[in-house]
């Protein structure tokens, strides 16, 4: 039952998607919706770490950076095919967060939010103060466009259907993790990571597992990202863009596959509608953190089923 | 080698936490195919050999040998890999996640699909994950709560969840079964249907270690009894002889008195 469910939401969703690509042809909107779906991207690699593994990174714009800068300057300054550069720059995300990931992962709670915090702001200031590499504090420019054999997505609309390809690939993989035996155990840890040893998960290998597969969906949104917009600067990859990719996961709903694409849609929509929204970005997502956590502790997807479930329950009786 | 009839050797444990000798050269050993209780008062060492036993943290001294093997220096996991299961004197069910999933996690040793297989989801990843499933199932049948599966874990009553609990230490085809006050929170009939399924359990060739402080349960079922008392072990004997020994009879009037 639960199958069918999930075969019909990507039917609809991949309908939505071919609809909205065919029929939109506002460069300025299609733009928009492929943040969304960059932005999704970030989202849902997060939600498998905190939501799913209930391990909070608070530096998790670092592996989107470092996906956006390998590329940039892999790309650029050394004229490497960008297909070619896709894997370096995954790669290179991973290995990181693999070498980060073994003595980060020892700490738990707010320790491990220390940590990452810590790791975010390092990689950002090697992105600002490394300017022979990465262009320094005033960026990087003169990324090429993304080629893939003939096609050279460079128009709103190859980029909007290439993007939102990936991210319904993400959708699927990350899916088929969580209701596998691999997902059980994620989310055994997330709520006992002392029963989870005791029936035999090995907790240390599993968070190091999902911590690089994170960093990896991140990065490859940062390769996206790079060649999207052909000019990256430190400042997209800073600590508030990682607390933005938090409160995406926080209201859309921990360990919710679909909350991750409302939370991706609210937070790149908001600031284009609330023109004043970026002076106060961080006071308005210190706000959104506060009340959902209080208010709606599952997120919005679960927090308004919840309600809505109590109605029902209400009203039956 | 040692005798083969034993399934775990507890050898000359000691564990201290900060001045608190919580267990001070504690030796016996579980014989193979027994059910062995294990009490003592309040704060004996009971839980804390159940930890030192399933690796939760290590000994100060000594050695756990299980057949014949050292398990010193393996992992919580890894230990359960060898067929070491236990269940919690505080019940330590995954809450969010329902019954069944409970059990599936329980055979995450007994199963192999790894992220990458997730993925790909090849049939063999299919075949194992319907096999997991139906073994699931089972293993509730066995304790009686086969019509919960898709609740979830925490809307069960505390004394169900209990037995959710040592259906997810089976799921593990474990050899050696730890059991931390099982009863505790159940009703007599609950309790008795526990004795049981203790003694089915031991019957398909599972060995038994039961820390209970209902007596009558525990005299009626194990084979041997082991007693602790601040630490150490005051007694070790048949259900029968301890009953009436006089170190055993003081270590619990005196607390009794206290
Ligand atoms: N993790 C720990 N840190 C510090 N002290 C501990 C720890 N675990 C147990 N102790 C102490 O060790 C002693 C033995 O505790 P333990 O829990 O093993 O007793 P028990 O026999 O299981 O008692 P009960 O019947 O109440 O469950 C107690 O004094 C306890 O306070
Ligand atoms: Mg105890």
């Amino acid at each position: 039952m639960n199958d069918k469910a999930n075969k019909i939401a990507y039917a609809v969703f991949a309908l939505a998607v071919i609809l909205l690509g065919w029929q939109v042809d506002n460069e300025y909107y299609l733009q928009l919706m492929i943040f969304i779906g960059l932005n999704t991207l970030l989202a849902l690699s997060l939600n498998m770490l905190m939501g799913y593994a209930g391990q909070i990174s608070l530096g998790h714009a670092a592996f989107y950076g470092i996906g956006a800068y390998v590329t940039a300057i892999l790309t650029t300054t050394y004229q490497v095919a960008p297909l070619l550069a896709l894997p370096a720059a995954v790669g290179t995300a991973m290995l990181v967060a693999w070498f980060v990931g073994i003595p980060t992962l020892r700490l738990s709670g707010y320790y491990l939010g220390m940590g990452t915090l810590g790791f975010g702001m390092i990689v950002h200031i090697v992105f600002r103060e490394w300017s022979s590499l990465t262009g320094g504090a005033s960026g990087f420019v003169g990324i090429p466009p993304l080629e893939i054999g003939p096609v050279v997505f460079a128009s709103g609309k190859n980029y909007f259907f290439l993007v939102w390809s990936v991210v319904m690939l993400c959708l699927i993989m990350c899916r088929r993790i969580i209701d596998s035996r691999v997902g059980r155990a994620l989310r055994s840890i997330h709520d006992g990571e002392k029963a989870a040893a005791a029936v035999g998960v090995d907790t240390k290998k599993l968070k190091l597992q999902v911590f690089v597969l994170s960093a990896g969906m991140a990065a490859l949104a940062g390769f996206l990202y790079a060649h999207l917009v052909y000019f990256i600067s430190p400042g997209t990859f800073s600590f508030v863009a990682s607390i933005r990719i938090v409160t995406m996961v926080v209201i859309g709903g921990m360990a919710s596959i679909w909350g991750a694409l409302l939370g991706a849609s609210l937070l790149t929509l908001l600031p284009e509608w609330l023109h004043a929204f970026s002076e106060f970005e961080m006071v308005v997502y210190g706000l959104i953190l506060m009340s959902v956590m209080i208010f709606l502790p599952r997120g919005l997807t679960r927090g308004v089923l919840d309600v809505y479930e109590r109605y029902r329950k209400s009203h039956e009786r | 080698m040692s005798d083969n009839s034993h399934l775990l050797e507890i050898k000359d444990i000691h564990k201290a936490f900060g001045g608190v000798q919580a267990l001070c050269d504690i030796d016996f050993d579980l014989e193979k195919d027994a059910i062995t209780g294990l009490i003592g008062p309040n704060g004996a060492g009971k839980t804390t050999l159940f930890n030192v036993i399933t690796g939760v943290f290590p000994a100060d001294r000594g050695e756990i040998r299980l057949a014949g093997q050292s398990v010193n220096n393996r992992a919580v996991h890894e230990r359960v890999e060898l067929g070491i299961a236990r269940t919690f004197q505080n019940v330590e069910l995954f809450e969010n996640m329902t019954v069944l999933e409970n059990i599936l996690v329980g055979l995450h040793t007994r199963t192999r699909c790894g992220m990458i297989d997730s993925i790909l989801k090849f049939p063999r990843i299919r075949r194992e994950e319907k096999q997991a499933r139906k073994r699931a199932a089972e293993l509730l049948e066995f304790v009686d709560l086969a019509d919960y599966a898709p609740r979830r874990s925490s809307d069960l009553p505390f004394g169900w969840q209990r037995l959710v609990e040592v259906a997810r230490a089976m799921a593990a085809a474990p050899r050696l079964l730890l059991l931390d006050e099982p009863a505790a929170g159940l009703n007599m009939s609950e309790t008795r249907r526990l004795g049981d399924l203790i003694h089915q359990i031991r019957d398909q060739g599972i060995t038994i270690l039961l820390v209970e402080h209902d007596m009558s349960l525990t005299m009626s079922i194990s084979d041997k009894i082991v007693v602790l008392d601040q630490g150490r072990k005051i007694a070790e004997d048949t259900p029968r002889a301890v009953q009436s020994d006089e170190a055993v009879m003081a270590a619990y009037l005196g607390k009794a008195q206290h």
